[in-house]
């Protein structure tokens, strides 16, 4: 145990660098997610295609590949910047595809006659949008939304591949100094954990208060 | 059409014609701002290029991709064996085989994989289990998968109508057997779609052989990137397979998905 006190600064900025990175990925996924899943749902042909190209593409490669194919490749073609705001980019970049398929089943679990009704009372498309189908489909996607974000906290440990010191890359640099592996692994374990258990927390009580029985 | 819009009237149509030129003009436009920065920094020679073209820098990727899939159809076979005796012990009626389970599905579902990894690496080696690279990796997958697995194993068995069970033990077979003939196949069948979705995610989680440096496809790109100095444009082919093979194995789940609810949709209309 005192091996985790020892280390506690390096630990801590650690720990600081994941909660940076998956509060900022995330934050940016759910921004770039709305806009892919409104590509995917848009009546414009063009539009729906490049919001699937955009999904198919981020969903099946691995984010350790784009992750080394960003440190290392874009330099190359002169797009540099911070390790840690390269990284964070990427995650959100990847993980908005999947916020965006999660916002998809949303709005295609609201059922047709509700757009239908709102249409017909006069509401304008981003009237129906905003007080009809999106409230609806919100409630539905608290949980797939909480499981991406616990995801992309996982994921973040991915950026430890390529050089960002994060929680994953300290626990690891202690371990090398000290050679003390189970108290420093556990340690990292435990906080990953307490990381997802708080995610798991804030959106049980959200679902719990939104949802709608149907 | 979807629950957004009806069918469009004539006004509707023009504005869909002007957003399909804008989106064009756009995609057109975000592909010759990224030409043009692979150009002017002199990533587009020819010569850059060229040995992609050739037998055996593809003969060395395509090796890369076969240690890819021998990584993961192990870990694959390993992790479902391991999840489906999660999901038995997870739902099993005895107290000291569900805590276990349920324990460890839960703990190995918020630890990163890398993590796993690390500790196979740098950790198991000081209490003197220093395992062969392929098992370096193939150990860390197959701890964090099986719990994956574990639990669209239960999601199945728990979906099979509780009658099943119930038949098969009043015909005398025992709980056992109920499980494994009656329980199991239906389940197998309707999570199908799911294991294979999650076997793309394996896939990709090979990925991690970059750490462990054992010769799968992106630790290939990385050796050969570190030999030939052409780092994007290894990397992009390196993508572009994962893309390619990842996308034909989620096209086959979709397909299993859609004849599956085919099926189902058949059986509820003969009922």
């Amino acid at each position: 145990m005192s091996v985790l006190l020892d280390h506690l600064p390096e630990l801590w900025q650690g720990l600081i660098v994941t909660f940076q990175l998956t509060a900022a990925s995330f934050a940016g996924a759910a921004v770039l997610g709305v806009v892919v899943c409104a590509l995917r749902v848009s009546p414009v042909r063009v539009l729906r295609a490049i919001g699937t190209a955009y999904v198919e593409a981020f969903q099946n490669l691995p984010l350790l590949v784009l992750l080394v194919l960003s440190f290392f490749g874009l330099p190359e073609i002169g797009i540099k910047a911070e390790p840690l705001v390269t990284a964070i980019v990427v995650i959100a970049v990847y993980e908005a595809a999947y916020v965006g398929e999660a916002l998809r089943s949303g709005v295609n679990s609201v059922g047709k006659g509700q757009g239908e009704a709102a249409r017909a009372i006069g509401l304008t498309f981003s009237q129906s949008l905003r007080h009809v189908i999106l409230p609806q489909a919100l409630r539905t996607v608290v949980q797939p939304l909480g499981n991406i974000f616990i995801a992309t906290a996982m994921n973040t440990a991915l950026a430890a591949a390529v050089g960002v010191v994060d929680l994953t890359a300290a626990a690891n640099r202690v371990n090398l100094i000290e050679a003390q592996p189970i108290p420093i692994f556990v340690g990292a374990g435990v906080a990953y954990a307490l990381i997802a258990a708080a995610a798991g927390f804030v959106t049980g009580r959200l679902e719990r208060r939104l949802v709608i029985i149907r | 059409m979807s629950v957004l819009f009806d069918e469009p009237g004539p006004r509707a149509r023009r504005r869909i014609r002007v957003a399909t030129v804008l989106g064009t003009l756009a995609a057109v436009a975000l592909a010759v701002l990224a030409v043009r920065q692979f150009a002017a920094n002199g990533q587009l020679d020819a010569a850059r290029w060229q040995p992609y073209a050739t037998w055996p820098m593809w003969r060395y990727l395509l090796t890369g991709l076969w240690s890819t899939f021998l990584a993961a159809v192990v870990s694959a076979a390993l992790s479902m064996a391991l999840g489906l005796l999660l999901a038995l012990g997870r739902l099993s009626d005895r107290r000291w085989l569900r805590l276990p389970s349920a324990a460890y599905v839960e703990v190995v579902r918020v630890i990163p994989a890398l993590l796993l990894v690390y500790v196979v690496l740098f950790a198991l080696p000081r209490y003197g289990l220093d395992l062969p690279l392929f098992w370096k990796l193939c150990v860390p997958l197959t701890v964090s998968n099986a719990a994956a697995f574990a639990e669209i194993f239960r999601a199945g068995i728990n979906s099979v109508e509780r009658g099943q069970t119930e038949a098969g033990l009043a015909v005398g077979l025992t709980r056992l057997q109920t499980m494994r003939l009656i329980v199991l196949p239906q389940a197998a069948r309707r999570v199908l779609p799911s294991i294979v979705s999650q076997s793309v995610g394996l896939l990709k989680d090979t990925s991690l052989g970059f750490v462990v440096s054992y010769g799968e496809l992106l630790y290939s790109g990385k050796v050969l990137a570190a030999y030939n100095g052409l780092l994007i444009q290894t990397y992009l082919v390196v993508a572009l397979v994962y893309l390619v093979v990842n996308a034909s194995l989620s096209k086959l789940a979709r397909t299993l998905e859609s004849r599956q609810s085919v099926s189902l949709r058949r059986r509820a209309a003969r009922a």
